[in-house]
């Protein structure tokens, strides 16, 4: 039996790798989508060689939204799974003063990730079948002082995906979104995170993974989470300006 | 971070980095003081540096693999277990292997392991062809027996004192099937025990279970096992279906250190008694599976915490063959009479050594551990007493005690791995804590 192709936007991610290693372990072939793809190669080779899959490496920058459509369209395949994880912290501090900062934030975590499965979609949606993850953030659920720009765009990404969600729905092309906690990552190296709410990048995969495969619409990736975010959305608004969280 | 080997003794607070690619790694190098750390499974403080431990653990992906010869490339960071994993299903199997697939290829190397077959094949370093290997000064140099073969001598064995090991190619052997022929051979005695191992030196692998705490004629009572890969031919029909595949294996976890009542005296030699009587009803023939075959402990994780809050130290020596049946009953009869001890050590032949600092040499190994109590810290300094008496050496990854005098009285070799060090500038770059303890 030959599996669905899994694209991955934003291959060189340490959560989007292992999405690809736990997808690649289960038969399905591999295409990573990222800056530089060449810069992949030993990654490429690791995942085809315990896996026996093939591994396809795509250039992509989800910033230069004219380019998605061509990206598409040089996959050796339309795959069945698409899962975006681009994604792009900042510095909170330099969002504040610096517009393009703030824009390229922004744009990285919402506009970019919108557009590449906004594009997806409608193919999917012609061939009737499909699955699209975007991985979120559980920081777009409510805006805070530390990272409300990253937080903000991660939100108008998780609205987005709702809402395509939405249209898609009795379509065949269901869609997953992912909204992880802290995870030891690059995006987090160095950040002292408690370790009992920290995932590890195979944690996320694995949730995207059942996800996938049992047609879940939202997820958080420790469950712990979905109750850290319910108190935090139900602090009044009145309150939660005074607080530092 | 606070950080130790398996044995959990001793702790240290350790800077560490864990760098992604060359560059990082170059940077980190910089600090000076490095070690290189795999997955800790060392017992001791080989991988421990305060000064800058480097994690290689991101460094875990293959690379290549020739179908024709079996040769894997592969980085230093990628765990054993992962190999077994991916490439038994095509009928390929570890040359050499150590008691658990809990390790990476950098520390497979760097400690030059051996495993139950050393006698016929040699150590892991007979199957490595090449080595990168990141100097003090940054550079990667690939070392084999052809090029550089120096550094590829020094960096068997070598403890990660040499640099970094960054990716290397070793030979994997063809197997049929993922079974073991098990032959278990119950040894009342040390003498039987090591008569058994002395008339198999034609089986792939032996390896004996010892009762430490036995004593009088049944001092050194053990069972020995003896095994041989499973050709297809060997299976019976439903398993010739899927030779590769075995059935799942439970796993165990120690919920919290163990008090170490649990562990006293008493309940140990009741624990060994009945160890070796069940095993001994089960002499002769039978099929076992790899994963039960070399790694049985590998099923409970985690069973480092069974001795305590206070770690445990592991011992193992090698003494020299025509020294061995005299010091190994010297060795046993201090254990027995102190009456602590694991639950059961192994004894193993050796065939002759290799490289730099590897370990083994021609004779018997015996390895065990011991909860870490100032008693069993003096007992265990007269064990050394009597394997230097014997004209034995230690196993420095499971070393975490030993006295600078002591290793140089074992080994000749300690000071010369000292001064080439010094010629070539990999002191002070390269260090752990065990090798300022060992001054080497
Ligand atoms: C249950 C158990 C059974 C064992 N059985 C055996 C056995 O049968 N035979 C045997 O020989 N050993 C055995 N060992 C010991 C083990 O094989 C070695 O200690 C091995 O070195 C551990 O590998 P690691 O990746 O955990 O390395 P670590 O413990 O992290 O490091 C060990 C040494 O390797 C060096 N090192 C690690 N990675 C690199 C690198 N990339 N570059 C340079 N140096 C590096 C470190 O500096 C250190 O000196 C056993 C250990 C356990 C826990
Ligand atoms: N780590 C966490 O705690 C955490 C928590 C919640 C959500 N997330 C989300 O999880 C996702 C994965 O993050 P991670 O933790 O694995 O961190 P990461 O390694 O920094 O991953 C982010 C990825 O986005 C890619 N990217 C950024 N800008 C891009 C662009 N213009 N074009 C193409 N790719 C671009 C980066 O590519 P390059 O490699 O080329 O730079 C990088 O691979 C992100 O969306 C992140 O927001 C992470």
């Amino acid at each position: 039996m030959t599996r669905p192709a899994v694209l991955i936007l934003g291959g060189r991610s340490d959560i989007g790798l292992a999405i690809a290693r736990r997808f690649a372990a289960d038969g399905h072939p591999i295409q990573l989508a990222a800056r530089d793809a060449a810069g992949l190669e030993a990654d490429r080779r690791d995942i085809e060689l315990r896996h026996r899959v093939a591994v396809s490496l795509h250039d992509f920058d989800v910033l230069d939204t004219g380019s998605h459509a061509a990206l598409l369209d040089g996959l050796p395949a339309l795959p069945g799974i698409a899962v975006c994880v681009v994604g792009l912290m900042g510095e909170q501090a330099e969002s504040e003063r610096d517009p393009l900062a703030a824009a390229r934030v922004m744009r990285s975590n919402y506009e970019g990730p919108a557009l590449i499965l906004a594009e997806l979609a409608n193919r999917f949606e012609a061939r009737g079948s499909g699955t699209l993850v975007g991985v979120s953030s559980v920081a777009g659920e409510r805006g805070r002082r530390k990272n409300y720009v990253y937080g903000s765009a991660k939100a108008g990404f998780t609205a987005f995906l709702s809402g395509l969600r939405n249209r898609l729905a009795g379509k065949g092309v269901h869609v997953v979104t992912v909204l992880p906690g802290f995870v030891a990552t690059r995006m987090t190296a160095g950040m002292d995170l408690p370790a009992k709410l920290t995932a590890a990048p195979e944690e996320v995969a694995a949730s995207v993974e059942r996800a996938v495969a049992r047609a879940r619409d939202v997820v958080y990736v420790r469950p712990v989470w979905a109750l850290v975010m319910g108190i935090i959305r139900a602090i009044p608004e009145s309150r939660f300006k005074r607080m530092d969280i | 971070m606070m950080l130790s080997g398996w044995g959990r003794f001793p702790r240290q607070e350790c800077r560490t980095s864990r760098p992604r690619d060359e560059a990082e790694l170059r940077a980190a190098l910089a600090q000076g003081g490095a070690i290189a750390r795999g997955n800790g499974r060392s017992y001791g403080d080989s991988a421990l540096s305060p000064r800058n431990t480097v994690d290689m653990r991101g460094w875990s992906r293959m690379l290549d693999f020739e179908p024709d010869t079996g040769r894997l490339v592969a980085e230093a960071g990628v765990v054993l277990g992962d190999v077994v994993a991916a490439f038994l299903p095509r009928g390929w199997f570890p040359s050499v292997t150590p008691g658990t697939k809990f390790v990476t290829l950098g520390g497979m190397i760097a400690a030059d392991v051996h495993g139950k077959n050393h006698h016929r094949d040699g150590s892991f370093g007979a199957f490595v062809d090449w080595i990168d290997v990141m100097g003090p000064d940054g550079e990667v140099t690939r070392c084999s027996r052809d090029e550089s073969p120096d550094l590829f001598h020094w960096t068997l064995g070598g403890m990660g004192l040499t640099g970094v090991i960054l990716r290397a190619a070793f030979r994997l052997r063809r197997v049929e099937s993922a079974w073991i022929r098990q032959t278990m051979v119950p040894a009342p005695g040390l003498d039987a025990a090591i008569d058994a191992m002395e008339a198999a030196r034609d089986s792939t692998y032996s390896v004996a279970w010892i009762d430490c705490l036995s004593r009088g004629e049944a001092l050194g009572r053990s069972l020995v096992m003896l095994g041989e890969h499973a050709a297809w031919d060997d299976l019976d029909r439903t398993r010739r279906d899927a030779p590769f595949v075995i059935p799942e294996r439970r796993r165990l976890r120690v919920p919290m250190d163990l008090p170490s009542v649990v562990l006293g005296g008493a309940s140990l030699r009741a624990f060994n008694a009945l160890y070796y009587r069940n095993g001994a009803r089960k002499r002769g023939e039978s099929l076992v599976d790899w994963d039960g075959f070399f790694y049985p402990l590998d099923a409970i994780h985690d069973w480092n915490r069974i001795y305590g809050r206070r770690g445990f130290a592991q011992f193992q020596c090698v003494l020299p063959l025509d020294a061995s049946r005299h010091g190994m009953r010297a060795l046993l009869r201090a254990i027995s009479d102190a009456g602590t001890g694991s639950f059961l050590a192994v004894l193993k032949r050796l065939g002759p050594g290799g490289a730099g600092m590897s370990f083994p040499m021609e004779g018997y190994t015996l390895a065990l551990d011991f909860p870490v109590t100032e008693a069993n810290l003096r007992l265990l300094d007269g064990l050394d007493r009597i394997v230097l008496d014997h004209g034995g050496r230690f196993y420095l990854a499971k070393d975490s005690r030993m006295t600078r005098a002591t290793l140089r009285r074992a080994d000749p070799r300690a000071d010369l791995f000292q001064r080439l060090r010094q010629e070539l500038r990999m002191t002070p770059s390269f260090a752990s804590a065990q090798s300022e303890r060992l001054g080497l």
